[in-house]
């Protein structure tokens, strides 16, 4: 496919085929799900957690793969139990990098050992898991992927301001009455559940593409929680829409360009911060000619 | 379950007792932290907690907070026993997970306080954010408001954090060394502004230090943990050579300078000395804790 002039004619072009249909509507649904879920994962420094729910969802995947099952339930089974796994091992529990790491390494042996078993077409069912498969998605699937949503927004909606005020300030909203192993399982299972749907789009090992670098964009160029979950939403609706607008002009995986796109855009906004600051700082210099009053030599 | 009246925004909470314990005894499993403590608290005191680490400072805060029950013996909190998630205890904890990368803004911590408990998404939030303008107000943290989190000092963080513990309008405040990373300029600030709060809200606070001297000019009271016990007084009383001596389990010495004024020297009273002994600028002020009678300006 080159590329032409007439944009709106391609896109038209492009929703005339039913897998770009579904790869921009799951995309969408999937990517505001991830760019949220990355902003509480972002401030709760919990992306290692995510990162091993994500390898669990591999070896959940691949099971599924081989008992026949669609990778779908396998990634939801095993990212939810060791979700559960993670709470259950109490307060701050994401942060515990080495019982997860440990963990993280069994599942991924365990995911080896099943694509080893697996007599079908074993390069595929592993490509597809690692790295996504977003021109795949089926209708059925577009519909599961909308069941999901809309399980993950009304659980949001509800534990949203508590989850916000553990991350900040754990101990007072625990003395304020709040169940703070409760939430933190809920806030690991709403993890898991992103995670599994993200595997679709840009597979286990790209998940941070839109869970984490979306949600790094926010917190950089947004103080206002409520502004920065719609920017990280923004950036990874947008990355993952870019994304597959350009993989229809080359012959590049989609995933690729997704995490290419958020990645300059990181580089961007930091890079223009830190330009920003030191222009800032050598106003600051320029005013301050004399030593404050009342600092008193050491 | 008693909740007690909650105090309007602007009246004096009900008179009585803040804290009233009779053999009160606390401990995990078979360990007794400390027990047969009997002491009381009225509302306007300002009581220091102090003793050496591990003593139970921090567990009588959480017993208070209904998060520990007692092992033993009664305690009344704002006259009723103690439970999780009352309004009328605002809390200021030890630790807090506010990092370098924590960009929110102080106002989305401070209206957090007021409603961070509550399930559900804010339909309208004029009335909370009314409740955090106030409680900035009342630390002088107005032009706070606005600057993330991770861009303040380490005392105009310890001001968010006591401007979030007043905006639910308490009765009683539990402060666990807000002091501990600031230096004897802003251990005093600090100090002054709870000492102001106390007495214009009428409201108890309970400060735990391990330098008493910036506190000394304000106390009502102080509650002392050693040794399996809690032991309260006057500072007068308690402030005494023998009586920290006994505390410390280190030599401590309590000097009266020529106006009368107290010092304290040695023991934990003393470790900011003790530590910056090189900086002679530094000695001077680090052991001028003067104490005039309860009710005296500074």
């Amino acid at each position: 496919m080159s590329f032409s002039p007439d944009l709106v004619g391609d896109v038209q072009e492009m929703l005339r085929y039913p897998f770009m249909v579904h790869a921009f509507e799951a995309g969408a649904l999937i990517a505001l799900v991830a760019g949220f879920v990355g902003y509480l994962v972002v401030l709760r420094r919990s992306a290692f957690a995510a990162h091993a729910l994500a390898h669990t969802g591999f070896a959940g995947g691949a099971g599924a793969v081989l008992f026949g099952v669609n990778p779908v339930f396998g990634l939801l089974l095993f990212t939810g139990a060791s979700g559960t796994g993670m709470a259950l091992l109490g307060r701050r529990a994401s942060e515990r990098d080495m019982e997860i790491g440990t963990v993280l390494a069994f599942m991924l042996g365990l995911g080896l050992l099943f694509i080893n078993l697996y007599r079908g077409g074993v390069a595929t069912a592993t490509y597809s898991l690692l790295f996504g498969e977003i021109l795949g998605i089926s209708a059925d699937a577009v519909v599961f992927t909308f069941e999901a949503f809309v399980v993950v927004v009304a659980l949001a909606v509800v534990v949203y301001r508590p989850l916000l005020f553990s991350a900040l300030d754990e101990d007072v909203a625990e003395a304020k009455g709040m169940p703070i192993l409760g939430l933190n399982l809920v806030f690991l299972l709403l993890v898991a559940v992103a995670v599994s749907m993200a595997v679709q789009v840009v597979g286990v090992l790209l998940i941070f593409a839109l869970m984490v670098t979306p949600a790094a964009i926010a917190v950089r160029v947004s103080k206002v929680p409520t502004h920065a979950i719609a920017i990280a939403v923004g950036v990874a609706v947008g990355a993952t829409w870019l994304g597959l607008f350009v993989a229809w002009y080359l012959p590049y995986p989609v995933s690729f360009f997704i995490t290419t796109f958020g990645f300059a855009l990181y580089l961007l906004v930091r890079g223009t911060q830190s330009i920003a600051r030191r222009l800032a700082v050598r106003g600051a210099r320029a005013d301050v000619a004399a030593p404050r009053p009342g600092t008193e030599p050491g | 379950m008693l909740t007690g009246g909650r105090p309007g925004p602007d009246g004096p909470p009900p008179a009585g007792r803040a804290l009233e314990a009779k053999d009160l005894g606390v401990g995990y499993g078979a360990a007794t932290v400390w027990r047969n403590a009997s002491f009381a608290v009225e509302r306007g005191e300002f009581v220091a907690v102090i003793g050496p680490n591990g003593a139970g400072k921090t567990t009588l805060f959480r017993l208070l907070l209904g998060l520990v029950p007692p092992a033993g013996g009664s305690v009344e909190v704002l006259g009723a026993s103690p439970r999780r998630g009352s309004p009328e205890i605002g809390y200021v904890p030890q630790r807090h997970s506010i990092d370098y990368d924590t960009h929110v803004r102080c106002f989305d911590l401070v209206r957090l306080g007021f409603s961070g408990h509550r399930w559900g998404f804010p339909l309208s939030g004029r009335r909370e954010e009314a409740a955090a303008r106030r409680a900035l107000e009342a630390v002088g943290g107005l032009d706070l408001a606005e600057e993330p989190l991770n861009a303040l000092s380490g005392g105009e963080l310890q001001r968010i954090f006591l401007a979030e513990a007043l905006v639910s309008q308490p009765a009683l405040l539990l402060l666990d060394e807000p002091l501990s990373n600031l230096d004897l300029r802003r251990s005093k600030e600090l100090v002054a502004l709870v000492h102001r709060i106390v007495r214009t809200r009428r409201v108890a606070a309970l400060l735990v230090a391990h330098d008493i001297n910036p506190l000394i000019p304000y106390l009502d009271k102080v509650l002392y943990i050693a040794n399996g016990q809690i032991a309260s007084g006057p500072p007068s009383e308690v402030l005494t050579s023998a009586s920290l001596t006994r505390l410390y389990g280190l030599p401590v010495e309590v000097l009266h300078d020529s106006q009368g004024h107290l010092v304290i020297v040695g023991g934990e009273a003393h470790t900011e000395t003790e530590l910056g002994g090189g900086e002679g600028h530094h000695e001077g002020e680090a052991a001028g804790g003067v104490f005039r009678p309860p009710g005296g300006a500074p």
